[in-house]
Order: structure tokens, then C-alpha cells, then sequence
């Protein structure tokens, strides 16, 4: 009897699993057609695009579209491919993600560990920072770029995104290290450590899980961004967004589309990158700053 | 001027004033224990001896050195916390070396200080491991070797016990009574526990409400409490404290209590002056359980044992000794006897009354009368 339906549970609970990973399977090929089929057709000869349809797999496969649209495609005027655009994007990315992470922590250390008057109006301010809409603040930006002699440079984007990204990664570290132990930092003071010595030496190496969160945040943000870089560094010092939209405005004739995807790919490829690897941190992440404070 | 000395010490958040007029002086070699309920302003005391909290007003001073503008670090004074506060990036070795390295002691004197505390300790095998992967008496023992290694004046330390379960914490409590008796340190030690109070202490300040309600050795705490706060907080179960009257009866002072079946008078012997004052008023009188037996366990040493008949209302059989409750002044009063006195509930018993223990306090101020 207890045997028998124990059985039963076993069983209808394998009919439940089969039928979620079904749904799951389902769900999973509904998102993943889209990058499937630009995938499939950045690997055709433009011709089998223009007479068959696009669902179709490639009867030729060719990498000749990837190698058109890395270093020899029409971007605006030049005929250089994406490369160089990749390159500033990069350019651009990794400064801005790295001063804006690091300048997050250390305001997320002073606002959490070294009490001082009007902390939390500044806290205030910063996060109020994370809801000003982009359209806002292009043309007193734009004033400020030029008085700084940047405008329409890598350095100019590195800065608009530092300053825009300090919001957010202020209000990710203010969160994580509330609720980190006051104690160890007082340990570490009675220890001898200085300001800096204890952000280096004992808040920075606990900080794994939110730091990718903050990278993983903030590149995502950066790379994608089109707004800012339109608007500040088009020209030879666009970024990567900037660039794919003058690859794709700029064919004359036959538009062809499989250099467009595998243009496409190329620009989404770097964040796919960084969810992939650093993805598994990015929910762990989150969930500890939520915990307390 | 002692070794450690408070002296009018005040701590205000903002227009709050948390801490008055502290006064304490604390000679080398000393075991202070600041014991009171939470909140009342014992972390705030010793955080301001350790510097990481700004004195309002008032002066505390190492060794004759003024220490109030002086950084933790520069105070010669080392801290365990009560979650032990290890780093949890660097192993147990370079936990209890970060101090040293801070200081820039060489590394072979770091590591020979490291090698006697962790023998001292008896933590050698444990120095390559992460704080994570100890237990919670290893983690306890490590915080005390983070504090040794530095060879401070004074050793503070913040209820180090209350993560301990509660086995683990009468060990440890034995453990830091040892290595204070072995290294002659000053310490001062916070805790809310009175029992950790009276066990490790040389002196204990009793603080309630930002207020240090008394300062005295345990043994004066526990037999001559400033009040009544201090008489109920110490010790357990605590003092029964229940309302009287003072009478003049055959020539001498009586407390006169409420029983269960009409009036009780307790004789006092050889009452202080201010008992006079106190004649035909209202007083608390206090008497702690275990002044309470039946007649043959009362201390044969004592000049004044009252008998006092009254009703048993409930027993507790507690092992070693068993808690009769009995009513008197219109309150529970809990004695402590014998497991096999034979008091039963419901039923009369006549208890002795150890009078000599007894204290009595003004109903209004809540002092002691002495
Ligand atoms: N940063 C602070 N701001 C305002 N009040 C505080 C602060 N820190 C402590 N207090 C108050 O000071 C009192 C004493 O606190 P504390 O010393 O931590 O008590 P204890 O250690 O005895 O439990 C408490 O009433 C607490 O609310
Ligand atoms: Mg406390």
C-alpha cells in the first residue's frame, strides 16, 4: 500500500518534471529563434537570402559576411569595417566600468562605515541620479564636454558614463556593505589600518559577488548604450551602437543583410560575453545586498 | 591615579546624553566587568576607551596619558568583539599578524609573536585556515589571540561569550578567568550576563540606564546592593524584594510582611542608625532565596535566623536544590533549599529566614538603608 503509493508520487511527479522542461524547452527556442536566425543567415552568401527565405539553413556556408562586416564593410563613408569601432567601444567600456565600480565602492564604503553630517542627502542625490532620463541632461552635457575640450572623444563617453554610472554602483556597494560587519572595520582600526588600508585590505576582497554584479550592470549599460554616443563622439570615435547603425544606413543598392547580422552579433557579443561568465555571481549578488539595509 | 582611569566621562548622540558622569578607576592587573541590561550603555563605555567613539565630556586616560584625541591604534589597548569580528579574507594567521603588519613589525618577530600566542592558545594547527571554516570556540579563541599578540595595556572586551552555546561558554569563561590569572592583564569586559560578572571579575561596575548604578567588588555587589535595581539584577533567581513596615516590637526593630494568613514579623539585629528613621514607615525589605531554607539547612553561622511559618504556594524541584515560592508582602517570594526539604504545596512549612542577609531599602529612592 505505501509502496504502491509512494510509486504514484514518483511517477506523476516524472510526468510534472517531463511536462516544465517541455514548457522550459519551448520558452527557451521562442527567445533563442531571433539570435538563430541571424545567426544562420550572417553564415549565408547574400543571394540565398534575397531569392529563398530566411528560415532556411545556409546551402553554402560562408564567413565571408563576418569578414565584410569586421574590416571591410561601408561604415558612414570609410569602407573599414567594424573593427575600429569595436576597438573604441572597449575603449570606452572598460575605463567607464572600471572608475564608475570603483568609485561606487569606495562611496558605498564612506556611506556605510564612516558616519559623517549630510550622508544621507548625499545618498539621496545619487540615487535620485539613477532616475534622470538621458534626454535631460544631453545638451547641459554637451556644454560641459566642450568646455573640457572632449567632446566628440572616447575620454568625452568615458566620462558622461562614469558620471552616469556612479548612481547606480554607489547605490549597489551602499546596500552590500550595510550590511557588512561595522565590527571588522573597528578590528581593523584598533588593528592600526588606515582609510584606505581597510577598504583595500578587508572591504575590497569581500566584495566578489557584488562587484560582478556592478561590471556585469554597468557594461551592459555602456556597450549598449546609443544616446550618448550619437550624440557626443559620432565620427571616428563612435562606438560600436553608433557604428552598426551607419553599417546598416550606409549600403547603397542590395542591402546586404547577412553582413547586417553578423554586424549585429559582433555588437551584442561582448555582453553576452560577461553574462556568460560572470553571470552565476549576478542573482547571488543581488540577493546579498538585500539581506539587510 | 589608577591605570586606566575614566574620570566624568559623558557620551551624547545629539541632544541625548547616553552615558552620565561615569567615574571609574581601574588598577593594573584589575578584571572590571561592566554588567547591566541592554542599552544601557556598556558598548558606548568601552568603545569610547577603545576610541571608536568621541568622548562628549570627561576624560579617560591610559597610564596617565590623556588618550581622548588619540586614534585607537596609538592607545596600546587590543579589543575582542562579540562576533569576533575575524577577517574573513585572510587565514588565522595573518588575522592575529594584521595588527603587527599594520604597525611594521618585521616579519620574523610577527610570525615568533604569532607561534607563542597560537601556543599559548593552543591554535597551532589552525593557522592556515579561513575564519569561515572554524567553529564558534576556535573563532573565540582566535579573536583572543588577534588581541594577545599585541601585548596591550589593557585588553577590552565586548560579551565575548553570548555567540557560544552555552556549554562552549562556561568552558571559554573558565579559559579567560585562567589566562587572566596566568598574564595578570587589565581587562575590561562587557557583558549582560550577571553570572559572567560575578565568576570572572576582581570588581564589577553595575550600569543601568547610562547610569554606573554601583561599583564594587562582587562580593559587596552581591551582599550590600546600592539599590534595588542592582539587588534584583544580580543574582538568580533574583533578590525577593517585597514591601514591609518597620515596627518597634519587645525593644527591638521588626520588618512586619504580609503572609499568607495574617502578618509575619522578621527581628532585625544590631540595625544600622538609619533603620530608626524608618520605624512605624514603609520599607522594601530584600532577601535572597538562598537566605530562605527549612531550619536544618539554615547557615549555622548566622546569628539570626527568623522562623517564619507560612503557606508553600508552589515547589520546583531543580536537581541540586529545590524553589519553594511562598506569598509574602502580597508577592511571590522564591527560597532556595535543599532538593529533599520536604515543603509541599498547599501546605504550611516553617522556613528559617537568614536575617543577617537581609537589606531593606527606602520604597521611594530605591537605596539601600545603610
Ligand atoms: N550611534 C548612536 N546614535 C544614537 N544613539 C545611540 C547610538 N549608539 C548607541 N546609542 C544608544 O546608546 C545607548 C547605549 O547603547 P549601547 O552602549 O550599545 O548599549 P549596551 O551595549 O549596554 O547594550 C542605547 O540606548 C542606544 O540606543
Ligand atoms: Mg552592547
Amino acid at each position: 500500500m505505501a509502496v504502491a503509493s509512494s510509486d504514484t508520487a514518483i511517477r506523476s511527479s516524472n510526468v510534472t518534471r517531463t511536462f516544465i522542461y517541455l514548457f522550459l524547452l519551448l520558452f527557451a527556442l521562442f527567445y533563442l529563434m531571433p539570435l538563430g536566425i541571424m545567426l544562420v543567415n550572417s553564415l549565408k552568401p547574400l543571394s540565398e537570402i534575397t531569392s529563398g527565405g530566411m528560415i532556411a539553413m545556409p546551402n553554402e556556408w560562408t564567413i565571408e559576411p563576418w569578414l565584410s562586416a569586421w574590416s571591410t564593410a561601408q561604415i558612414g563613408v570609410e569602407p573599414t569595417g567594424l573593427r575600429p569601432y569595436f576597438i573604441n567601444s572597449i575603449a570606452m567600456a572598460v575605463p567607464a566600468v572600471a572608475i564608475s565600480t570603483v568609485a561606487g565602492a569606495l562611496n558605498g564604503y564612506v556611506l556605510t562605515k564612516w558616519h559623517f553630517q549630510g550622508a544621507t542627502w548625499i545618498f539621496g542625490l545619487l540615487l535620485f541620479s539613477c532616475f534622470i532620463p538621458f534626454q535631460i541632461v544631453l545638451i547641459p552635457m554637451a556644454r560641459i564636454l566642450g568646455l573640457l575640450e572632449i567632446a566628440g572623444t572616447t575620454y568625452g563617453l568615458i566620462l558622461v558614463h562614469v558620471v552616469y554610472g556612479i548612481g547606480f554602483s554607489t547605490l549597489y556597494f551602499r546596500n552590500y556593505y550595510a550590511a557588512f560587519p561595522t565590527e571588522l572595520v573597528r578590528a581593523a582600526q584598533i588593528d592600526g589600518a588606515g582609510f584606505f588600508q581597510i577598504f583595500w585590505r578587508i572591504m575590497l576582497p569581500s566584495s566578489g559577488p557584488i562587484i560582478a554584479v556592478c561590471c556585469i550592470w554597468q557594461f551592459t549599460n555602456i556597450w549598449n548604450d546609443f544616446l550618448f554616443g550619437a550624440s557626443f563622439a559620432s565620427g571616428d570615435a563612435a562606438p560600436m551602437t553608433v557604428a552598426l547603425n551607419n553599417l546598416v544606413n550606409s549600403s547603397t543598392g542590395e542591402r546586404p543583410y547577412n553582413v547586417h547580422f553578423a554586424g549585429a552579433i559582433m555588437a551584442a557579443g561582448p555582453t553576452l560575453l560577461v553574462y556568460i561568465v560572470a553571470g552565476r555571481y549576478f542573482v547571488r549578488g543581488l540577493m546579498a545586498g538585500s539581506v539587510k539595509g | 591615579m589608577g591605570f586606566l582611569d575614566i574620570n566624568n566621562v559623558t557620551k551624547s548622540y545629539g541632544a541625548v546624553e547616553v552615558l552620565h558622569k561615569v567615574d571609574i578607576q581601574v588598577d593594573e592587573g584589575e578584571f572590571l566587568v561592566l554588567v547591566g541590561p541592554s542599552g544601557c550603555g556598556k558598548s558606548t563605555l568601552l568603545n569610547m576607551i577603545a576610541g571608536l567613539e568621541g568622548i562628549s565630556s570627561g576624560e579617560i586616560a591610559i597610564k596617565d596619558r590623556v588618550v581622548n584625541n588619540i586614534t585607537p591604534s596609538k592607545r596600546n589597548i587590543a579589543m575582542v568583539f562579540q562576533s569576533y569580528a575575524l577577517y574573513p579574507n585572510m587565514t588565522v594567521g595573518q588575522n592575529i599578524t594584521f595588527g603587527l603588519e599594520m604597525q611594521g613589525t618585521p616579519k620574523p618577530e610577527r610570525d615568533k609573536a604569532m607561534a607563542e600566542v597560537a601556543s599559548l592558545l593552543q591554535i597551532e594547527n589552525l593557522l592556515d585556515r579561513k575564519p569561515g571554516q572554524l567553529s564558534g570556540g576556535q573563532r573565540q579563541r582566535v579573536a583572543m589571540g588577534r588581541a594577545l599578540v599585541r601585548d596591550p595595556d589593557v585588553f577590552l572586551f565586548d560579551e565575548p561569550l553570548s555567540n557560544l552555546d552555552a556549554k562552549l561558554r562556561v568552558d571559554m569563561r573558565t579559559e579567560i578567568k585562567k589566562l587572566h590569572q596566568k598574564l595578570g592583564t587589565t581587562i575590561v569586559y562587557v557583558t549582560h550576563d550577571q553570572i559572567e560578572a560575578m565568576t570572572l571579575s576582581t570588581r564589577i561596575a553595575v550600569m543601568y540606564d547610562g547610569y554606573v548604578q554601583q561599583l564594587g567588588t562582587p562580593k559587596e555587589i552581591y551582599d550590600t546592593p546600592a539599590n534595588i535595581f542592582v539587588a534584583t539584577f544580580m543574582g538568580s533567581p533574583a533578590m525577593n524584594v517585597l514591601p514591609a513596615q518597620l515596627i518597634e516590637m519587645n525593644g527591638a526593630i521588626h520588618a512586619e510582611v504580609a503572609g499568607a494568613d495574617g502578618p509575619k514579623h522578621l527581628r532585625i539585629e544590631d540595625a544600622p542608625d538609619a533603620y530608626g528613621n524608618y520605624v512605624g514607615k514603609s520599607v522594601m525589605l530584600g532577601i535572597r532565596p538562598e537566605a530562605i531554607t527549612d531550619p536544618e539547612g539554615a547557615d549555622r553561622n548566622a546569628k539570626n535566623i527568623q522562623s517564619l511559618a507560612n503557606q508553600v504556594t508552589v515547589t520546583e524541584p531543580a536537581g541540586a536544590d529545590t524553589f519553594v515560592t511562598m506569598s509574602l508582602g502580597g508577592k511571590d517570594c522564591v527560597a532556595r533549599m535543599r532538593a529533599d526539604a520536604e515543603a509541599n504545596p498547599g501546605q504550611p512549612f516553617e522556613f528559617a529566614v537568614n536575617m543577617d542577609k537581609a537589606v531593606l531599602f527606602d520604597p521611594q529612592t530605591e537605596a539601600r538603608l545603610a
